[in-house]
């Protein structure tokens, strides 16, 4: 393992201030000298890999705004503070209350012990678990941009098959940002060029010629909150996770669901499919195929179609197709079955 | 008493807790890589990211740059030293830096050591390699495999066994199967890292590493480094996780007691999680085409195993299951044939049941196959085929309860309750299957030596070379002795895990308990022989009994009379203080050379079907239901039960314990793991417990172990069938049994995933 320096700044302007001074404005995230840490769930394993290489790490937490630590219930919503853990935001009984599908995004991932570690803007952020990009002798344009990709051609049964690019196919791994994305959440942020609101479907970035460069933040920039907006019928909704084994394991294939029914007809459903893509997914084209429709297994079917249309097989991966349209008709019946 | 110290049936031992789990769950347990800790200097292996080559070139220079460094060693820096040796003790004959030929994926090509652990870590990672790389061969099918015949290719599996004419009753055998098996790639990866911590003194070298076999590897580790014997210590008392991991010596033991010995200083290297899958041993692909012949009433008259196992291109790994699969049901007519096929990899070894987990898989879910084509029960059609004496040999069994495992099993399962009819069984969305198979494990047993020390105020000192992998054999190896010199277990103390110790076998192929107790049980009676000559003698109170008249209690010496006397008081007698008693057990069958090959660290096993009065194998039977979803097609395990017989049980703790840790593995070898091979390059993939998946937690739901009495003299004076390795035989076969009831899918290879369901 480097060395690295390490910083505890005690607010946010400080810990802005830390990074602008040792990063250039135009480095992406993932590569600049100096990286933020939160949970170190992720970013610790992967500087002990030698995957990450940042020379100076700050960490957020202890940065002392009351606020980021906080789930705020309005009635506009939920406002989440950056550094509340997985586990406690899990564990909340109004967020299980009211978005089902955030709480068992939350729930279904990762361990006990991490989701008690790991913050929720650091979660959101987390970096793919490709094997090609975790070990640093292979080629990997996202670790190493214009390298290569070891994953295209070998072995690449979890890797994704929608949003994939010539340069990339890492999956997005992370479940929560499926249940964000589906509720049109909000991502605010706080950088050297001030504070601003992010929409986050447009937090991460598609791979395409590069990969290394996954979301819209400045290297400078830190997520201060999640907001996901009030909507009421989001008690109809769910998460449903497929997985190898039952428990600790990435999704092969996951659909966050929400429904607003009238009687068992859909006046607006909300997708989004976790294990498939390379970057949180939205599945408009699904949506709009239920807009006004019966759900029933049928209907179901023809809106998971609709969302793998343009999805693209590799070598190991094909099964991610049709898992991935099944996950999502089971989901979309469990959620219609659902009691609210 | 709760399900974790099940009640002793006849033949069984009290369910007494390990005398060291108090230190284990405390922390107080130390591993091999927790001691010393005074002025260690830290090793951390560079490893080469090519499969098949040469090293023309090594960049050291950022990585001597790096501030602590101590010493890099490398190319060169191993000549004057022998070669690592190939076999029972030595994972390889790939001597690393004696030679710059790369031989497969994550070869050590260097050692960095430091002042700290960082600073190693960082200089092996700056180390860099310029390579003449060559087109590796991966596997099975990839271009450049070479086959061989595997019988006479390793002391371990002499012949393929055959009997009558296979081909000829096939052919007119009305109902038959040929189908093919395969399992995949398996690394062991124990919770406990790899690690070696060299230190010399003087001309001694101490090695603290785990090990299953320390004798082994005190003369092996010599012969290396072209030293006595005498002067190599090995220590290892606890292991975190071995299942044959730790059983043949690694080359980075040599290489880091060669850079402790160029520093001055104790070294410690601990491998990295995916270091250990290019470093350390592994269970190997196999593959298996099984015919099965058979009449329309169900009995077998033609039965073919063929086997492919993978190796390395030096050395010829076998695993052999044939052996043990052409004995198990009354076949009629064997014929079985395994292959090597070498590819650019590094050199499998031993892992958990070796032969048995992968052939018996293979021929357990071909025996559900020929079911189904018979329209018959399995439990019914492995009924018809209970053989009176072993087809290949025709000697008897010493014991066979495989029946009674069968009934018992059945009948907690609830398996008359099962709709044979596949697809039959739902809960909802949930298809539910089930199905079962037979477990097996050849019973055999070494030679061993103990010393045991009795003291005049009651307390028991046992000392053995033996390993505590986590089978319990410190906790077994001290109710031996308890129950023989009548002291209570708190008084009894067991020094194990330590070359200086009286020679133990390696701790494979489930030897353990039955060759260290009968050793103890001899040093005991040895003890006792000397006790009662003292009690009985002219005058004291039990003069005139006769020894097997006598038994030592609660600190007396009691005679069948009813008459006594107090142990203390014989001390006195024969005035000493102690009474210490070295005792080596050799089984009946050795040969006149085994005690002196046991101190040369190369122990004979005997048992199994090598002995001539009968075979010897411990039997099981699992039962496993199955939940497949329809739509999304995982598949969960809800419940197995596991009925086993191994003879004498020492304690219905332990051997639940050691069974339930097999059945475990078992549905992870039939639902989750395997490595995944970069077939473009020869490579592991999937090197961390992230991508390499085992059962958790959540994964283990309803299990159930089912200790079946069994009594069997022949095995060994104590007794006793090792079954540390037969809960996870067969398992996969029943997990894949059940499937198919549950779907209709007969899944051959392994591990049964969504996606073989899906499409």
């Amino acid at each position: 393992m480097r060395p690295f320096v390490y910083e505890q700044p005690t607010n946010i302007s400080a810990a802005v201030a830390l990074a602008s001074r040792f990063t250039n404005s135009d480095d992406a995230p993932t590569r600049a000298n100096a990286q933020f840490i939160a949970g170190a769930t992720n970013l610790a394993d992967y500087m002990k890999l030698g995957v990450a290489q940042p020379d100076r790490l700050v960490d957020l937490n202890r940065l002392a705004e009351p606020a980021l630590r906080q789930i705020r219930i309005t009635d506009d919503g939920i406002r989440f503070g950056a550094l509340v853990r997985m586990g406690e935001a899990a564990d909340n009984s109004e967020v299980k209350r009211r978005y089902p599908v955030v709480a068992g995004s939350l729930k279904l991932a990762a361990s006990g012990q991490i989701r008690n570690m790991a913050s929720l803007a650091g979660n959101v952020l987390q970096r793919t678990r490709c094997e090609y990009f975790r070990e640093t002798s292979w080629p990997c344009n996202k670790r190493v941009p214009g390298s290569g990709c070891a994953a295209m051609e070998g072995f690449n049964r979890q890797h994704a098959v929608l949003g994939a690019s010539d340069a990339c196919i890492a999956t997005y791994h992370g479940d929560f940002a499926q249940a964000l994305i589906a509720l049109d959440a909000v991502v605010h942020a706080e950088g050297s060029r001030g504070a601003r609101k992010i929409p986050f479907a447009k937090l991460h970035r598609r791979p395409g010629d590069t990969p290394h460069i996954e979301t819209d933040l400045a290297a400078d920039e830190i997520i201060t909150a999640i907001e996901v907006p009030a909507i009421p019928w989001a008690r109809r909704s769910l998460y449903l996770k497929i997985r190898d084994r039952e428990s600790y394991a990435f999704a092969l294939a996951s659909a966050a669901v929400a429904l607003d029914l009238d009687g068992d007809k859909v006046r607006e459903a909300r997708i989004a499919l976790g294990g498939v893509a390379t970057v949180p997914w939205r599945a408009r084209t699904a949506e709009q195929a239920l807009q006004d429709k019966a759900l029933d297994e049928a209907s179901a079917k023809a809106a998971a179609e609709a969302a793998f249309a343009d999805a693209e097989p590799r070598r190991d991966n094909a099964f991610k197709i049709e898992l991935g349209k099944r996950t999502l008709v089971r989901a979309l019946l469990e959620t219609r079955d659902m009691k609210v | 008493m709760d399900a974790a110290a099940p009640k002793p049936k006849e033949n069984m031992g009290e369910p007494l807790p390990r005398i060291d789990a108090r230190l284990k769950v405390t922390g107080q347990a130390h591993y091999p890589a927790d001691l010393p800790t005074a002025n260690i200097a830290y090793g951390a292996l560079a490893t080469s990211s090519i499969a098949k080559g040469r090293v023309t070139k090594l960049h050291l220079d950022d990585a001597r740059a790096v501030p602590g460094l101590l010493d890099i060693v490398t190319y060169g820096d191993m000549d004057k030293f022998e070669r690592p040796k190939f076999g029972n003790t030595g994972a390889t004959s790939i001597g690393p830096l004696h030679d710059r030929t790369i031989f497969h994926d994550g070869q050590i090509i260097a050692l960095a050591v430091a002042e700290t652990f960082e600073a190693a870590e960082e200089a092996a990672q700056l180390i860099r390699a310029d390579y003449e790389e060559e087109k590796p061969t991966a596997s099975f099918d990839s271009p450049g495999t070479k086959t061989i015949p595997a019988a006479g290719k390793s002391p371990l599996f002499k012949e393929d066994v055959k009997a009558g004419d296979f081909e000829a009753a096939y052919a007119a055998a009305p109902v038959k199967i040929d189908q093919r098996y395969s399992t995949p790639t398996q690394h062991h990866n124990p919770i406990e890292l790899f690690s070696t911590t060299a230190m010399w003194e003087g001309d001694r070298l101490i090695v603290h590493e785990p090990s299953q076999n320390v004798t082994g590897w005190k003369v092996e580790l010599a012969r290396q480094l072209k030293i006595d014997p005498a002067r190599v210590r090995i220590v290892s008392p606890y292991i975190g996780g071995a299942f044959g991991s730790k059983g043949p010596m690694t080359t980075r033991t040599a290489i880091v007691a060669v850079a402790a010995k160029r520093l001055g200083r104790p070294v410690r290297c601990v491998t990295s999680r995916m270091q250990a899958f290019g470093t350390q041993t592994y269970r190997a692909e196999t593959r298996h085409r099984i015919r099965i012949g058979a009449g329309k009433d169900g009995r077998i008259t033609a039965f073919a195993h063929e086997g492919w196992e993978v190796t390395s291109r030096p050395d010829a790994y076998v695993v052999g299951g044939t052996s043990a699969t052409g004995r198990m049901y009354d076949y009629g007519s064997v014929l079985t044939h395994v292959s090597l096929v070498q590819a650019d990899r590094n050199t499998p070894g031993y892992m958990r049941s070796p032969p048995e987990t992968p052939y018996v898989y293979a021929l357990e879910n071909a025996m559900d196959e020929m079911a189904v084509a018979l329209g018959m029960d399995p439990v019914e059609f492995r009924r018809i085929n209970e053989p009176k004496t072993e087809p290949i040999g025709k000697k008897p069994f010493s014991s066979r309860s495989l029946i009674q495992c069968y009934e018992q099993a059945a009948d907690a399962f609830g398996w008359a309750k099962r709709d044979p009819k596949v697809g039959a069984m739902r809960d909802g969305d949930w298809l539910i299957g089930m199905g079962c198979a037979t477990a097996i494990y050849p019973t055999a047993a070494a030679p061993c030596a103990a010393r045991v020390r009795l003291t005049v105020d009651g307390g028991v000192r046992v000392q053995c070379s033996s390993h505590e992998i986590g089978t319990g054999v410190r906790t077994v190896a001290a109710q031996m002795a308890a129950e023989r010199l009548g002291a209570g277990i708190d008084k009894v103390e067991v020094e194990m895990g330590d070359s200086s110790l009286p020679p133990a076998p390696v701790s494979g192929g489930s030897i353990s308990t039955a060759s260290v107790c009968s050793a103890v049980l001899k040093a005991c009676d040895a003890i006792r022989t000397k006790l009662f000559a003292a009690a009985t003698g002219e005058g004291s109170s039990l003069a005139g009994s006769h020894n097997e008249e006598l038994d030592v209690r609660g600190g007396k010496i009691v005679a069948k009379s009813g008459a006594s006397a107090k142990v203390e008081d014989v001390f006195k007698t024969m005035q000493v203080g102690a009474i210490e008693e070295y005792a080596e057990f050799a089984p009946k069958s050795a040969t006149p050379q085994a005690l002196k090959k046991l101190y040369a660290g190369q122990p004979e096993f005997h048992g199994g079907e090598s002995d001539e009065e009968s075979v010897k194998y411990a039997f099981g039977a699992e039962f496993v239901e199955v939940r497949v979803n329809s739509y999304t097609k995982e598949i969960r395990v809800p419940r197995i039960v596991g009925a086993f017989a191994a003879g004498r049980i020492m304690n219905t703790r332990t051997a639940r314990s050691q069974l339930m840790g097999g059945m475990i593995w078992g549905i992870g070898q039939a639902l989750h793991e395997a490595t995944e091979v970069d077939r473009r390059y020869a490579r592991y993939v999937n090197r961390d417990l992230q991508d390499y998946l085992v059962p958790v937690n959540a994964d283990i739901k309803d299990l159930q172990v089912i200790l079946v009495p069994e009594v069997d003299h022949a095995v060994n004076p104590a007794g006793v069938k090792g079954l540390g390795e037969l809960g996870n035989v067969g398992t996969a076969a029943a997990v894949a049994s059940a499937v198919y009831h549950a779907t209709g899918k007969r899944i051959r290879d392994l591990p049964i995933r969504i996606e073989q369901l899906i499409t």
